[in-house]
């Protein structure tokens, strides 16, 4: 095929010209180019500085120092604890198994810890620090510090972690504090933007948990230059947030300390100790207890096991959640109520053959053989059943209650502490709507000696004690001050009771104890200026009287003890509950016996302050409290002995 | 065919060549490969490593490449334009059969001593093809309907086979390349008409093909769509290459924050900043004025291949030079709308700046066959 000029010249010129406007179109698209370069860089360039800047920068939250819990005397219950930890960052360490081999042999590291930090190093993204270990002493710190060069991406690193430094002792009363959980985030309608720091602490329960938002204080920040992949740059500036506040209880910890210890030396009991003209609870104690620091590090779940399935309910703040049948503590509330409607006189008489007849039904005295004639004082004294069958019929269930309720029986107090009961005090509207019957005289006769249907805790029977030794309507306080900030005393006001009535019943729980008829005179003080009154109970967990050596623990009586010392001058109010330990003046009066005396001295009291034929035994039992590892008789204190 | 009727005498022989050069157009290249250099050491923090260097040393031996096939004369290159069709067709079809997976796409074929990319190879040979082919073809059949099937044919036998990777970008580069020298060669405004509206009827039976089971778009291609066509609706999904590179160049300003100060492509909030994003870098560091510089100097490039093209009497040559430039002119403005927002992230990267083996290569063997065209082009009469 051989090609004319004339084609040729055909071709060029249309190749010529085709060009031209292939060339004419790319120009135009280049000049769209360009007229976009000029819009974006020239006329919207400040929008996308202003949007670069945002980009680069990223908020990282700083979690502020938690506030402190201090007992009455400035000691740290609760602490900010510095957490000595080994970090590593995936990146720099290379061989991570080689890493974490070294790093073993120096420290030891046990292996579900080893595990567990594999995993977290193998989800995170490399550059991000992950703990290896933590809690660790200063000496394995040190010692990974010196040997850094051998250990590429290992650093030790300090974080804040809380501490309870009593321990046990303040298990119940205090709390304690655990990463927040999806639980713990699903009941919070607007969170704070400080719950979504990972394992971040905040209060599980107690006080920890009650002002969880006086102690956590307010979230700081750091404003810091990242990249697209979130790793850090370098750090702009930093607000360090507001620390929580610090929170002041009212106990006092040496006290508190005692009772822990002292009830401790039983199976399962509960104390309070309340200052009868403030209301300030020096002492709110449980045994057995637990180690609040276990669950601050994330608790085995072998422990928490062993915490849950203990029949004695370590977990339990019995003082305040439990609710006893009063037994006999309830009489003082019984005998003054028919006193206040003028239906007992102080010299009148009752007879107590052992039992009283209702309908085809006996009611028995606890003594079989009977009292004889009783008057006010000595039904308290000897703690007659009969005497206040009697009065149960003559006053009625409805103002007995009403009485009850002035001295705090059936009230629910306003206190920080979890699952704070309200125990029952019954009367015939409560029996209708609870079980759709009518009242009997029976459940009164019940009632009258704290038995049936009423139900109190320990700190109501302690506040009742309180009430009943300075005629004053006093409230319960746990905190004594927020952020320095005194919370006020409440009730410090004249009870709505005859106070010559209220002094016959005081007269009769002096005679409890400092008569040697009396059912706890055995428990005395035996100091005059110390005197203390009370009243024993024994409250049955079953119907049917058999001695209580004869069955199993869970079906042994309680054990109550409530009372007030000095008798003339009443400072402290306590009350004790032995679970099923028996007898009220065997089980339970020595123990609130020798918390109040401790509340007393300030201290380990002298022998001289119990009587001669106790003293042996008091030895014996301080002898076996100086044994116990959470004994610590010589930490703090205001006097040294 | 052509070339034998002109004066071979008046062609440079021997070493003379090299001064019939154009050396213009070298030197612009060497320009934007230069830019790249720096944009390599910026996005790698100052530092020659990892892309820097062996961008510099596969620059240098593209430069041999181009001249070893400058030296050699034109018509020896369209003789072997069937050849190189042929190789490149054949490695398509062996990147389905043993190719190496790389971003869920097979694209790369191992030879050895670099993985070779056998779609950007057959951008080059499908363009000598085309032009040969209409170098063979009597200039009264051009628009005849069986001479313009022919070459569709042969584009649509790699198109195919890249669509099946498959690699969308490659694709219509193909097609654009191919399409851009049928029109060169004078194919009847006709077809361009009739092609215009099949190109819109493709589109919309493409979209209205999405989300049925005979769909002709992979899903992530029609997402990316998506996102071009509104880039705000899923900042962190995938509008997020977008959005940042968009901020990033937006951010640049009239002169750029300066040599290395680029805190966007710093910090690594831009995707492949050192393949198809490093207009953005460059952009944001250099500002308006420097992404301007750059686009001038392109075009420059492109404007020169035309002007070589024009002055050249060899049908062959010539529509070889135009179909090259436009095919390095299609590489850089839908690299450059895609990172403006102007067009949907397709994967295709700035030429001779963008890191990459293959791709600086094979348009170093395009230039040096544009150089060869321009060499031996038929002088005077």
């Amino acid at each position: 095929m051989k090609r004319t000029n004339k084609d040729n010249e055909t071709s060029i010129s249309r190749v010529t010209r085709r060009s031209l406007v292939l060339g004419g179109l790319q120009l135009g698209v280049a000049g769209v180019l360009g007229w976009r370069m000029r819009q974006m860089q020239v006329e919207q360039a400040d929008e996308f500085r202003l949007l670069a800047e945002e980009n680069r920068i990223n908020m990282r939250l700083i979690a502020p120092e938690r506030g402190l819990i201090f007992d009455r005397n400035g000691i740290p219950l609760a602490e900010n604890a510095q957490n000595y930890r080994v970090v590593i960052v995936r990146e720099d360490a290379g061989n991570v198994e080689d890493v974490l081999n070294r790093l073993r042999q120096l420290i030891f590291i046990d292996d579900t810890e080893m595990e567990r930090a594999l995993k977290e190093i193998s989800r995170r993204s490399s550059f991000v620090p992950v703990t290896v270990t933590d809690q660790r002493t200063w000496e394995d710190i040190s010692t990974v510090a010196i040997n850094a060069p051998a250990l590429p991406g290992i650093t030790p690193d300090v974080g804040l972690t809380r501490n309870y430094p009593l321990g046990q002792d303040y298990a119940h009363v205090v709390g304690y504090v655990g990463p927040v959980s999806d639980y713990d985030l699903s009941k919070i309608d607007d969170p704070d933007p400080l719950l979504q720091i990972p394992k971040f602490q905040i209060g599980k329960t107690g006080v920890e948990q009650k002002y969880e938002p006086d102690l956590r204080g307010k979230a700081g920040a750091r404003r810091i230059e990242v990249n697209a992949a979130g790793r850090v740059m370098r750090e702009l500036d930093r607000d360090p947030g507001v620390p929580g506040a610090d929170v002041q209880l009212t106990v006092e910890s040496k006290l508190q300390n005692f009772a822990e210890a002292r009830l401790a030396l039983g199976l399962s009991a509960a104390a309070v100790v309340m200052d009868v003209r403030t209301g300030d609870l020096l002492t709110v104690a449980n045994a057995p207890s637990f180690d609040p620091n276990k669950f601050v590090r994330g608790i085995s779940v072998s422990d928490y096991g062993e915490l849950t399935e203990n029949k004695y309910r370590p977990l339990a703040n019995k003082a305040v959640q439990g609710a006893y049948p009063p037994g006999s503590t309830f009489k003082m509330l019984v005998s003054l109520a028919a006193l206040e409607d003028g239906l007992l006189s102080s010299d009148e008489t009752v007879y107590c053959g052992g039992y009283t007849v209702l309908g085809n039904r006996r009611f028995h005295c606890w003594k079989r053989g009977g009292h004889g004639r009783m008057n006010l004082d000595q039904s308290l004294q000897q703690s007659c059943d009969v005497f206040y069958y009697e009065m149960a019929q003559r006053v009625g269930i409805d103002r007995i209650a009403e009485l009850a309720r002035k001295f705090g029986i059936g009230e629910r107090f306003d206190l920080p502490m979890s699952a704070v009961t309200a125990g029952i005090m019954p009367d015939k509207d409560w029996k209708r709507s609870r079980y759709g019957e009518g009242w009997l005289v029976g459940d009164s006769l019940n009632a009258s000696i704290g038995q049936g249907y009423v139900l109190s805790s320990p700190l109501q029977l302690a506040v009742m004690s309180a009430r009943i030794a300075s005629g004053n309507a006093i409230q319960p306080r746990l905190v004594k001050s927020i952020d320095g900030i005194e919370t006020p005393v409440v009730g410090a006001d004249p009870l709505d009771v005859n106070e010559g009535h209220l002094r016959l019943i005081r007269k009769g729980m002096f005679s409890v104890m400092n008569t040697n008829r009396g059912t706890a005179f055995r428990s005395r003080i035996d100091r005059d200026d110390l005197r203390m009154a009370g009243k024993t109970g024994t409250s049955q967990v079953r119907s049917v009287v058999v001695s209580n050596s004869d069955v199993p623990w869970e079906q042994r009586d309680h054990a109550l003890f409530v009372g007030f010392a000095p008798y003339d001058d009443p400072r402290y109010a306590v009350s004790v509950v032995v679970e099923h330990g028996g007898g009220g003046s065997s089980a339970a009066a020595p123990v609130a016996r020798d918390i109040m005396l401790y509340a007393l001295h300030g201290e380990l009291p002298p022998l001289e302050s119990y009587p001669s034929g106790e003293r042996g035994r008091v030895e014996e039992t301080f002898a076996a409290l100086e044994l116990r590892s959470d004994f610590r008789p010589s930490r703090s204190g205001r006097s040294p002995a | 065919m052509s070339y034998l009727e002109y004066n071979v005498k008046r062609v440079p022989s021997g070493l003379s060549k090299v001064l019939y050069f154009n050396w213009p157009l070298f030197l612009l290249l060497c320009t934007v490969a230069g830019a790249g250099f720096l944009m390599l050491y910026s996005v790698a923090g100052g530092s020659l490593e990892p892309w820097a260097e062996p961008q510099i040393k596969r620059f240098a031996l593209g430069c041999v490449v181009m001249f070893a096939i400058a030296m050699v004369p034109i018509w020896f290159w369209r003789n072997m334009a069937g050849l190189a069709y042929g190789i490149s067709l054949a490695l398509l079809v062996g990147v389905e059969v043993m190719g190496t997976v790389g971003m869920g796409a097979q694209r790369w074929i191992d030879i050895g001593f670099m993985q070779l990319q056998p779609s950007e190879l057959m951008k080059i040979a499908l363009v000598m093809l085309i032009a040969a082919y209409y170098d063979w073809l009597d200039v009264k059949k051009v628009s005849h309907p069986l001479y313009v099937l022919i070459p569709l044919i042969l584009i649509a036998l790699p198109v195919a086979l890249v669509l099946n990777q498959p690699d969308l970008g490659t694709a219509l580069l193909l097609v654009m390349g191919g399409g851009i020298v049928m029109f060169c060669a004078g194919v009847s405004w006709w077809y361009w008409g009739v092609m215009i509206a099949a190109g819109v009827g493709t589109v919309t039976a493409v979209f209205s093909s999405r989300g049925t089971p005979w769909q002709l778009l992979k899903d992530y291609q029609y997402r990316r769509i998506d996102t071009f066509l509104d880039p705000s609706s899923d900042p962190l999904g995938s509008g997020y290459h977008i959005t940042q590179s968009k901020i990033a160049l937006g951010s640049g300003g009239w002169t750029g924050r300066g040599f290395m100060q680029g805190t966007q492509s710093r910090l690594n909030f831009l995707p492949e900043k050192h393949t198809d994003f490093i207009f953005t870098t460059l952009a944001e560091e250099f500002g308006f004025v420097g992404a301007f510089s750059l686009l001038t100097i392109y075009v420059g490039i492109v404007l020169f291949c035309i002007v070589s093209a024009i002055t050249n009497r060899d049908r062959f040559g010539a529509l070889m030079t135009l179909g090259i430039g436009a095919t390095f002119f299609l590489f850089f403005a839908v690299n450059m709308a895609m990172v403006m927002g102007l067009a949907p992230v397709v994967g295709v990267p700035l030429p001779l700046v963008s890191y990459g083996g293959s791709a600086m290569l094979v348009l170093m063997v395009g230039f040096g066959l544009v150089q060869s065209a321009h060499v031996h082009r038929p002088r005077g009469r």
